[in-house]
C-alpha cells in the first residue's frame, strides 16, 4: 500500500468505524436473527433457524394490511408530490414579480414543527364532539355529508395519509426543482424559441433531460422515504396504528419489537428484511430505468 | 436578404436596483446590411455587439427604432417569425442530443405547410453536416467533441432550415489560436458556399479583418465607422477606430501644426496643407516609418526584432503616447540601423491627425514628406 492511498484510509477509518458498528453490524445481526425462530434478546437463545419467521410474517394480517397501506402510499404520493413539485417550481420559475415571497411561502411546511402540522391537520379532517372539522364543513356546505377522515372508512383515511405525506415532502422537492430550473442556461431556450420550438416541446425535449438528475434523485429519495414511511401515520391516526387499520411496514416492525403485543424480534426483523428487499428491487429498478432518460452533464 | 437598421437604440434598466440610471447598450444604430455579404461587427467588449445582435434576431425588444428584413418591418416580428439563425457564443447545443439529433431539431419544429418528412429531414441533415464537414461525428454527442466540432455542429444547427440572415456570436472565442484561425476560414467558406447574409460579432480585429466583405466598428453602443476593412484602416474617421484597428497597433504622438508643417514635439516631420494651426493627436502605423539617415523624426532606438521578412524597430520619442513606438520595416532597409538614435521618415497617407479634445479626423488636403 503506497503512502497516498494508507492516508487515505486513514481519513476514512473514523466513518468505516462508526458505520460499520451502527449500520452493518446490526443488518447483519437483522439478517441472521430473521432466519432465526424465537429468538429471545435477554436469554440469547432461539428454537431452531429457518424461513419460519418469514412464513409467518407473510400470513399475519396486520403484515399485510401494512405492505398494502404502505405500497398505496407510495404509488400514490410519490409521482403524485414530484409531479406537483414540477408543476409548482414551472409556476415560481416563470413569474418574476412576488417570485421570493412564494418560494418563501412553499418552503414554510419544511421549517414547521411537525406537532404544528398535526394540529393543522386535526383542525381541519378530525371529527370531535363540537366540530365536524374544516374539511368536512367545506362537504356539507356543497352539500355533501360528513366523513370521518380519522376513524373513519379506509379511503378517507389513506386519503388524509396521502395529503399529509404529500403535503409534508412538496417543500423539499420545490425547493430541489426550482434551483434545478434556474441552473438551466437561458441559452437554450433562446435557442429554441428562434427555432419557433413548441412549448410542450421545449418542456419535453429540453427542459425536462436538463433537469432529470435532480428529478431522479427526488424520484429515488422519494420510493425510499414513503417506503420507510411511519411517523406520519403515526401523528394522524395515534400509536395504535394496527387498530386504526392504518399500519405501515416499518410501523409493523416498531410495533414486532415494541408495541403492545410486541417482543418478537425474529419476526420484526424477518419484515424488515422483507421490507429492505422491496427498497432493493425498486431501487434497482430505478436505477435501471434512468440509465435510459437521466442525463448527465 | 439586405438587413437594414434604423435609430436603433437599446436600454437596459440598470442591473443595480438602487440606482435608476440606465445603461444605454445600443445608442443610435443606423446601418445597412448588404445581401449575401459577410459583415463583421467589432468592438471592444461590453460595447453593445451581442445587444445589436440580439435585437436583429428578436432576443430583445428595441426601445428605439426600426429594423428591416429586405423591404418587412420585423421590428415587432417575434424571433421564431423572423427566419433568422443564430450560433451562440458558447454554442448552446443541446448537450443531452446527438449531433444528428441537434441539427434536426429546428426541422422537427416547422409545422403545417413547411413540415418536412423523415427523409427529407434527414437529407438536409446530412447537407448540413457535410457542409461544415461533421458528417462522421453525426452519432457523437456534444460533450464528446472539441471546440471547434462543436462550433461547426451549431453552425450547421443554425444553418439547415435556410435562415435569411445567420447570425454569429463571437463564435471563434472559445477556440484556440490555431483552430481559430482554421475556423474562421471555414465560416468564410461556408458563408461564400450558402450566400447568406452573415452579422460576424467578434472583439478581435484582425479576426473581422480578415473575412468581412464589411467592417462595423463600435465603442459604447454608438457605431463608429463602416466600411470594406481595408478602407477603414486606410482611412479612420477618429481615434478609437485608428487605434483599434492593427496589429502591431498604431502610434499615437503628441503632434502640432504650425504654418502647414507638422511638428513632433521638436521634430517638422511632414507638411500637411490644408489644416488649421493647433494642436493635434497624430497616428503613425508601425508600416508609415521609413528609415534614413537624416530623418525627421529623431527617435532614441530601444531594440531591433528580426521577424523574418519584416524587421520591428522598437524606439521611443518625448511626444508619444504610451511606452513605445513600433515601426515595421522591411528587413533590408533595417541593416544599418543601430546605435542610440534611428531617424525616420513618414509615408504620409499612412499618417492621420485627430482633433485631440474629440478623437474626431482632421483630414489634410496633401502632404508631403519631409
Ligand atoms: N440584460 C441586460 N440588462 C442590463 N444590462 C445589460 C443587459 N445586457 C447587456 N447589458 C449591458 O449592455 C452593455 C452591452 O452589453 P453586450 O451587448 O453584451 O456587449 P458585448 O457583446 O459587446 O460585449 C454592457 O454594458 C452590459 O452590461
Ligand atoms: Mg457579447
Amino acid at each position: 500500500m503506497n503512502n497516498r492511498s494508507f492516508k487515505g484510509w486513514l481519513y476514512l477509518l473514523p466513518a468505516i468505524l462508526f458505520l460499520g458498528a451502527f449500520m452493518v453490524y446490526p443488518l447483519v445481526d437483522v439478517f441472521v436473527y430473521s432466519f432465526e425462530e424465537g429468538y429471545n434478546s435477554a436469554s440469547q437463545s432461539f428454537f431452531g433457524t429457518g424461513l419460519y419467521n418469514y412464513r409467518y410474517v407473510l400470513r399475519d394480517e396486520y403484515f399485510l394490511q401494512a405492505l398494502k397501506n404502505t405500497f398505496l402510499l407510495v404509488i400514490i404520493t410519490v409521482p403524485l408530490s414530484t409531479g406537483l413539485a414540477l408543476l409548482i417550481s414551472l409556476a415560481l420559475n416563470s413569474i418574476k414579480k412576488l417570485r421570493e415571497l412564494f418560494q418563501t411561502i412553499y418552503f414554510l411546511p419544511y421549517v414547521t414543527n411537525t406537532l404544528a402540522v398535526g394540529l393543522v391537520f386535526m383542525i381541519l379532517f378530525k371529527k370531535t364532539a363540537y366540530t365536524d372539522g374544516l374539511v368536512n364543513l367545506v362537504i356539507n356546505f356543497f352539500g355533501g355529508a360528513s366523513v370521518d377522515f380519522i376513524d373513519g372508512p379506509y379511503w378517507a383515511k389513506m386519503f388524509v395519509l396521502c395529503f399529509y405525506t404529500v403535503w409534508v415532502v412538496l417543500p423539499f422537492k420545490i425547493l430541489i426543482l426550482t434551483s434545478a430550473l434556474a441552473s438551466v442556461r437561458q441559452d437554450f431556450y433562446n435557442a429554441a424559441r428562434l427555432d419557433a420550438t413548441p412549448k410542450w416541446r421545449v418542456f419535453t425535449r429540453i427542459t425536462l433531460p436538463m433537469i432529470s438528475p435532480q428529478l431522479f434523485y427526488l424520484i429515488i429519495t422519494g420510493f425510499i422515504g414513503a417506503f420507510k414511511a411511519y411517523s406520519d401515520a403515526v401523528a394522524i391516526f395515534g400509536t395504535d396504528l394496527n387498530a386504526a387499520g392504518m399500519n405501515t411496514i416499518v410501523g409493523y416492525v416498531y410495533d414486532m419489537l415494541y408495541g403492545n403485543s410486541g417482543g418478537w424480534p425474529s419476526f420484526a426483523s424477518a419484515a424488515a428484511i422483507i421490507l429492505f428487499a422491496i427498497v432493493l428491487t425498486i431501487t434497482c429498478i430505478n436505477l435501471l430505468v434512468s440509465r435510459k432518460h437521466v442525463y448527465y452533464v | 436578404m439586405k438587413v437594414v437598421l434604423e435609430h436603433l437604440t437599446k436600454k437596459f434598466p440598470s442591473r443595480n436596483k438602487k440606482d435608476k440610471s440606465e445603461v444605454v447598450a445600443v445608442n443610435d444604430m443606423s446601418l445597412e446590411i448588404p445581401d449575401g455579404k459577410l459583415v463583421g461587427l467589432l468592438g471592444p467588449s461590453g460595447c453593445g455587439k451581442s445587444t445589436a445582435l440580439n435585437l436583429i434576431c428578436g432576443l430583445e425588444a428595441p426601445t428605439e427604432g426600426r429594423i428591416f428584413f429586405g423591404e418587412d418591418d420585423v421590428t415587432a416580428l417575434p424571433p421564431e417569425r423572423r427566419g433568422v439563425g443564430l450560433v451562440f457564443q458558447n454554442y448552446a447545443l443541446y448537450p443531452h442530443l446527438t449531433v444528428r439529433q441537434n441539427i434536426l431539431f429546428p426541422l422537427q419544429n416547422l409545422r403545417g405547410e413547411a413540415k418536412l418528412s423523415k427523409e427529407v429531414m434527414e437529407e438536409k441533415v446530412l447537407e448540413a453536416a457535410k457542409l461544415v464537414q461533421i458528417e462522421q461525428l453525426l452519432e457523437r454527442k456534444p460533450g464528446e467533441m472539441s471546440g471547434g466540432q462543436q462550433q461547426r455542429d451549431a453552425i450547421a444547427r443554425a444553418l439547415v432550415k435556410m435562415p435569411r440572415v445567420l447570425l454569429l456570436d463571437e463564435p471563434l472565442s472559445n477556440l484556440d489560436a490555431r483552430l481559430r484561425l482554421q475556423t474562421r476560414e471555414e465560416i468564410r467558406r461556408i458563408q461564400r458556399e450558402t450566400g447568406v447574409t452573415t452579422v460576424f460579432v467578434t472583439h478581435d480585429q484582425e479576426e473581422a479583418m480578415s473575412i468581412s466583405d464589411v467592417i462595423v466598428v463600435m465603442k459604447d453602443g454608438v457605431l463608429q465607422q463602416t466600411g470594406k476593412p481595408q478602407e477603414v484602416y486606410n482611412d479612420p474617421d477618429n481615434l478609437f477606430v485608428a487605434k483599434f484597428l492593427g496589429t502591431p497597433p498604431i502610434n499615437v504622438f503628441d503632434g502640432s501644426v504650425r504654418g502647414g508643417t507638422l511638428h513632433i514635439g521638436g521634430d517638422a516631420v511632414m507638411r500637411a496643407d490644408g489644416v488649421a494651426d493647433g494642436a493635434y493627436t497624430v497616428g503613425i502605423r508601425p508600416e508609415a516609418f521609413r528609415v534614413r539617415d537624416d530623418g525627421p523624426l529623431r527617435c532614441a532606438l530601444e531594440t531591433v526584432e528580426v521577424m523574418g521578412r519584416d524587421t520591428t524597430i522598437v524606439s521611443t520619442h518625448p511626444a508619444m503616447q504610451g511606452v513605445s513606438i513600433r515601426s515595421v520595416i522591411s528587413a533590408e532597409y533595417a541593416e544599418g540601423v543601430g546605435g542610440d538614435e534611428v531617424r525616420f521618415y513618414l509615408k504620409c497617407a499612412k499618417v492621420h491627425l485627430f482633433d485631440p479634445e474629440s478623437g474626431e479626423r482632421v483630414r489634410f488636403s496633401s502632404a508631403e514628406a519631409l
